[in-house]
């Protein structure tokens, strides 16, 4: 049976990018614990609609971790409290009643802010152009199977590509770097065959992309930790060895054509 | 008749600010300094030379123990190092070569830091408003910085001390390894502050050498575990021998 929550939030307001900002303090009394913490948020909002006041702009889509779209800073833990989720899948029974919880938008210098809790996460774009992708001629739909692929290989790239591109890596990593997104980007290629033909020109590409715009891994785990995929630092170790390789081969064989 | 289109310029969104060059733009160098331009290949530089450096403590640490053994083994010890691979090349040549290769490997450490340091901090040039908590992070990993600059600053003291011109404890007679040593250490603040530094030294050793693996791509399902076992005792056995030497000084245990 659902039970209620007495709730005060601490809301992070911005009128736009421009602006300075401040924490607000908003009353959200009566909150069901099976609601997410969206939901919650949608509430407080039509109540804010109701006393004439400004609702709170936050991102969301999709609300069943699939998409990538929502954030959040939740009491200095981007996606709350529990591990391997998204925002739209916390649920406010993780929460006690009478509890202040603090939300604050993601920070980075590549993420401004938009409005309130909305960042801008488009930079995550720019590293994608720069190679995630393959740039083969596809000709007909070839047959399934036709090129086999190891099984342990193969949910390796899947745990990689398991990715949504959310942005919670940058916003949990104290040097705001995005190594753990590009690694999964560039490893969910570079393990299978399809990739392996850009394999060293991708990762070099993405990571130099990468580094115009966001901080430097200095092996806290954090992004790991915060990860609604769970994908692990294990690509980013393996990202720094196909850098270093892509950096000596491509000036070997590829630097004649530039 | 159509009218003419415009194909309308993709907007430039006031998107994400460039905290570094972008590595694109500039022209090629040779693979090594490429390499150094990018943050990728400032931490593998700063893995190589930790690891380096980290030898160096370690053997460090493992002849400081000779000091266990009296003043004889320990002065010889030192004499030693300073006729290392002796007719071969003059006396202290060789040291002085290893030396050379300490403080390329110090200061292309600290360069990287520093750096890599600013970059990060232009990253997030808004920090957050609220309290962040830490799930993963350690206290050794946050505190990369301040332990690297007390060993830093501890160094340059000890050199004095030890090395150059002793620090006021009485006469210091170079090649008099144990007798410095015992006279220094005697004083309970140094004592106090060789203690201090070598636990920022083992906490920084802690990080590093778990992360030195990260950094170089070592990454093995077969050995992965033992990453955080090899940083813990590695740091542990550096600590525990560096620690040791003041406290046996004071206790009577090495003495004239
Ligand atoms: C309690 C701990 C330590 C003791 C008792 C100790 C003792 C000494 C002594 C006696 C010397 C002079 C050796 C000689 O003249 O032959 C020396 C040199 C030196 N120590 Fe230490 N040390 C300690 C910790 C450290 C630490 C933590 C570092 C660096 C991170 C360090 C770096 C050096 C360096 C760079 C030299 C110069 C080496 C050379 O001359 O080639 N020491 N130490
Ligand atoms: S709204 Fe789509 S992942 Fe949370």
């Amino acid at each position: 049976m659902a039970s209620t929550l007495n709730l005060t939030l601490r809301v992070w307001r911005q009128d736009g990018p421009d602006d300075t900002g401040r924490f607000d303090t908003i009353e959200a009394p009566g909150i069901k614990d099976d609601m997410s913490f969206l939901e919650m948020l949608d509430v407080v909002n039509e109540r804010l609609i109701e006393a004439g006041r400004e609702p709170i702009t936050f991102d969301h889509d999709c609300r069943e971790g699939i998409c990538g779209t929502c954030s959040l800073m939740i009491d200095g833990q981007a996606h709350g409290p529990q591990r391997g989720t998204a925002t739209c899948q916390l649920h406010m029974r993780r929460f006690a009643d009478g509890q202040t919880i603090t939300v604050e938008p993601w920070r980075a210098t590549a993420f401004p802010v938009i409005k309130d809790l909305m960042v801008d996460r488009s930079a995550l774009d720019r590293i994608v152009e720069a190679g995630g992708y393959i740039t083969a001629e596809t000709g007909g739909a070839p047959d399934a199977n036709l090129i086999p692929v190891p099984k342990p290989v193969a949910d390796a790239a899947f745990d990689a590509a398991a990715c949504i591109q959310c942005g919670a890596c940058v916003a949990a990593c104290p040097n705001g770097a995005a190594n753990l997104f590009t690694a999964a980007k560039v490893a969910h290629l570079n393990l299978l065959p399809q990739g392996e033909a850009e394999r060293y020109s991708r990762v070099e590409n993405m990571v130099d992309v990468m580094e115009d715009h966001f901080g430097s891994c200095t092996n806290h785990g954090e992004c790991e930790a915060a990860c609604p995929k769970k994908i692990s630092i294990d690509y980013i170790a393996l990202m720094n060895k196909d850098y270093l390789r892509a950096k000596f081969k491509n000036r070997r064989y590829l630097s004649r054509n530039p | 008749m159509a009218a003419p289109t415009t194909t309308p310029a993709p907007a430039r969104r006031p998107g994400p600010t460039r905290i570094a060059t972008p590595a694109r733009e500039r022209r090629r160098s040779p693979f090594l300094v490429e390499l150094y331009r990018s943050s990728v290949g400032k931490k593998y530089v700063m893995a190589i030379t930790g690891a380096l450096l980290m030898g160096f403590v370690f053997a460090h640490m493992v002849g400081n123990l000779k000091m266990y053994l009296g003043a004889a083994e320990y002065d010889g010890y030192a004499d030693f190092l300073r006729r290392l691979l002796v007719p071969i090349l003059p006396r202290t040549v060789t040291l002085w070569l290893m030396r050379v290769g300490l403080i390329a490997a110090f200061a292309l450490h600290i360069h990287a830091a520093y750096s890599l340091t600013r970059i990060n901090h232009r990253a997030r040039a808004v920090k957050y408003q609220s309290r962040r908590d830490y799930v993963a992070a350690t206290y050794a990993s946050r505190t990369m910085r301040w332990t690297g600059i007390i060993i830093t600053l501890f160094l340059v003291w000890h050199l004095f001390d030890l090395s150059w011109t002793g620090t006021g404890y009485r006469s210091f007679y170079r090649g008099a390894v144990y007798e410095n040593v015992d006279a220094s250490l005697s004083r309970i603040p140094v004592a106090a502050l060789y203690i201090v530094a070598n636990l920022a030294l083992g906490v920084h050793l802690f990080h590093g050498a778990w992360s030195l693996f990260q950094s170089l791509g070592w990454n093995n399902p077969r050995f992965n575990r033992w990453r955080k076992w090899f940083a813990y005792g590695f740091s542990g056995a550096v600590t525990l021998g560096n620690v040791s030497f003041p406290i046996a000084v004071l206790a009577g245990v090495v003495s004239r």
